[in-house]
């Protein structure tokens, strides 16, 4: 089973984003739950929601304790909440930020990960670009598609047609797969540096 | 049948539609639920008709009305939850004294004060005695199932049935259900033919008053209903198998019992989690399984009783709280037990939305398998914020209100994950 956490404030579409990646997982062949950390959602306020992946039926309904990946969707969050708790040594972490590790002050975190596995994408930007709104969900699912591969970007897609329609879905189909190359060419270049060293 | 993505409330709501409601009522604000929303959109976009949606102004006037409408022959529907189930409670009592075969979901959420809006299952645990058949749903298919057999149960009883899923965990969880077709459902649910009806043209009244003459016979036929439902509620989940193929209702679901020395008894959601960690126990050679409640009311004594009776052990753990002697659930199925030699220990967990871990379910396990358990255990309780509460108010008369005392001592929880 693969597990993953996405944080970020209440309007940003933190739950949509788990729901849309449930739907991606699902239109995969796997089975997939998502569902949020069921807080008064207020705007702004901290929101964290959960989606499962497996190949088999999910009973479990504990909350996502030790992520295997962790999407951020907001970096204000970094050092307000604990959104690193649990994450598996080996987990991936992608954060919407133009910013890096080190200059978002969490160069630590990559001390003893996968470098290959973590990520920053500036979803907000691409959305704002190709939706008109600073929602980063579905850029993040496109640059997470690209991190992880555990969904495709077509999956993406599908999955954003499901809870959107015309030129919202549109928009966010865009940004999806502008993210996807977004970081599908920041990991190539970091797998061209580290052939080099 | 399809296979779809989609949130709990959906499925449910999608499944009710298929039953051919005639009129749903409810009060459109929290603490209700997405499935009235989307049958609202559904009658409003003329894809389910003909149905009547009625935005009521309280719940209270969405059972008042559902009741009118069942009496009138229509088949009716309606949600609810938590403080909206207690604010209808008059109405609720009403529905099953009168026979009307009404249709409801709780999004099973906690009751307040202190104000909560999570899910655990005091809301419908308060209305056990109302008359209502009561219906547990362990998964988001099997609460869009259960709504099917609920309407045909119900109509074959003329008694209302309420059909719970966990609040949040069920209603707003995203996963893979398989939506029956319209032609299932019409081969399973056959229209309503009520068994009263206020007609014009054969005027009867419902709802006489009933003196000390005939009362306690009116009540007895009440119970007798249910017991009827026992019979009626395995055939109907054998029926349903052969129409949807696949397994939903009947009145208990034992898993991995065979051979188990101790048996996790639960109703809900919180049932797949169990299993997941009797399913490690198990790897690990414990002898140990989970009996699902699904029928709570009738309470199947006999199935119950035949489920545990060759366990050394229960646990029984409940979402729900009976203030001033513990499980309400455990007192029915130490009923079921009554004369055997058979430990049963209440553990009260996930009230008001905490959350019920694999890591907590196994220290727990383990603490029972050694027969470790006291009679009432709250699992996760945090005794230090208890100590500190009743120390302060040892120390001082004006000690202060209590749920504001101990959330200053909790402090700040919105960077917590769990």
């Amino acid at each position: 089973m693969f597990q993953v956490r996405i944080h970020g404030r209440g309007g940003q579409g933190v739950v949509s984003g788990a729901e849309m990646l449930s739907i991606a997982a699902f239109l995969q062949g796997n089975y997939a739950q998502a569902f949020p950390s069921f807080g008064s959602e207020r705007t702004g306020a901290p929101v964290v929601a959960f989606c499962r992946i497996a190949d088999r039926e999910i009973r479990l309904r504990e909350p996502v304790m030790q992520p295997d990946a962790l999407i951020i969707q907001d970096p204000t969050l970094l050092h307000q909440v604990d959104v690193f708790g649990g994450l598996q040594q080996d987990g991936y972490v992608l954060i919407n930020t133009s910013r890096s590790f080190e200059a978002l002050g969490i160069g630590e975190i990559a001390t003893g990960r996968r470098a290959e596995r973590l990520c920053t994408v500036p979803a907000s930007e691409l959305a704002l670009q190709h939706v008109g709104r600073p929602l980063p969900n579905a850029a993040l699912l496109g640059g997470f598609a690209a991190l992880s591969g555990m969904i495709d970007l077509a999956s993406v897609a599908a999955a954003v047609r499901e809870k959107f329609s015309g030129k919202v879905a549109d928009g966010n189909i865009a940004a999806a797969t502008a993210a996807y190359d977004f970081v599908q060419r920041k990991m190539q270049e970091a797998a061209h540096v580290a052939q080099a060293m | 049948m399809s296979l779809k993505q989609c949130e709990g409330s959906r499925a449910v709501a999608e499944a009710v539609a298929l039953c051919r409601p005639e009129v749903i009522c409810a009060y459109p604000i929290s603490p209700q639920t997405h499935i009235v929303e989307a049958l609202g959109e559904m009658v409003k976009s003329g894809e389910l008709q003909p149905c009547e949606f009625i935005n009521v102004e309280s719940e209270f006037a969405a059972m008042s009305v559902a009741i009118g409408a069942s009496a009138a022959g229509a088949r009716a529907y309606t949600a609810t939850a938590s403080q909206g189930l207690l604010f209808m409670v008059e109405a609720v009592y009403n529905a099953a004294g009168l026979g009307l075969p009404i249709v409801m979901t709780v999004a099973n959420r906690a009751i307040g004060a202190p104000i909560n809006i999570w899910n655990d299952h005091s809301d419908s645990m308060s209305q056990r005695d109302c008359g209502w058949i009561q219906l547990f749903a362990e998964t988001n298919q099997e609460a869009l199932d259960l709504h099917i057999q609920a309407f045909r149960l119900g109509e074959e009883l003329s008694l209302p049935v309420m059909v719970c899923m966990d609040g949040f965990i069920l209603t707003h969880a995203y996963e893979r259900v398989d939506m029956p077709t319209q032609e299932q459902v019409d081969a399973f649910l056959p229209p309503f033919v009520p068994r009263q009806v206020l007609d014009p043209d054969e005027p009867v009244s419902i709802g006489a008053m009933v003196g000390p003459e005939a009362f306690t016979e009116v009540r007895y036929l009440a119970h007798a209903k249910q017991m009827q439902a026992l019979e009626l509620i395995p055939q109907q989940a054998a029926e349903f198998r052969k129409i949807f193929a696949r397994d939903s209702g009947g009145l208990v679901r034992p898993y991995r019992c065979e051979d188990a020395e101790t048996i996790v008894v639960a109703l809900g959601s919180v049932l797949g989690t169990i299993k997941d960690v009797v399913d490690e126990m198990r790897a690990e050679g414990h002898r140990i399984g989970v009996l699902g409640v699904v029928s709570f009311r009738p309470f199947p004594l006999a199935a119950v009783r035949d489920a545990l009776q060759a366990a050394r052990r229960v646990v029984v753990l409940e979402k729900s709280l009976a203030v001033g002697i513990g499980g309400i659930v455990s007192t029915d199925v130490r009923m079921a037990l009554s004369g055997l030699p058979l430990p049963t220990r209440t553990v009260i967990a996930g009230l008001g939305g905490r959350a019920i871990t694999k890591a907590s379910l196994h220290k727990l396990l383990r603490q029972a398998q050694q027969d470790e358990l006291e009679q009432l255990t709250f699992l996760d309780l945090d005794g230090k914020l208890i100590e500190r509460h009743l120390l302060r108010e040892k120390q001082m008369r004006r000690s202060g209100p209590l749920a504001e005392n101990i959330l200053r001592d909790v402090g700040v929880v919105a960077a917590r994950i769990a």
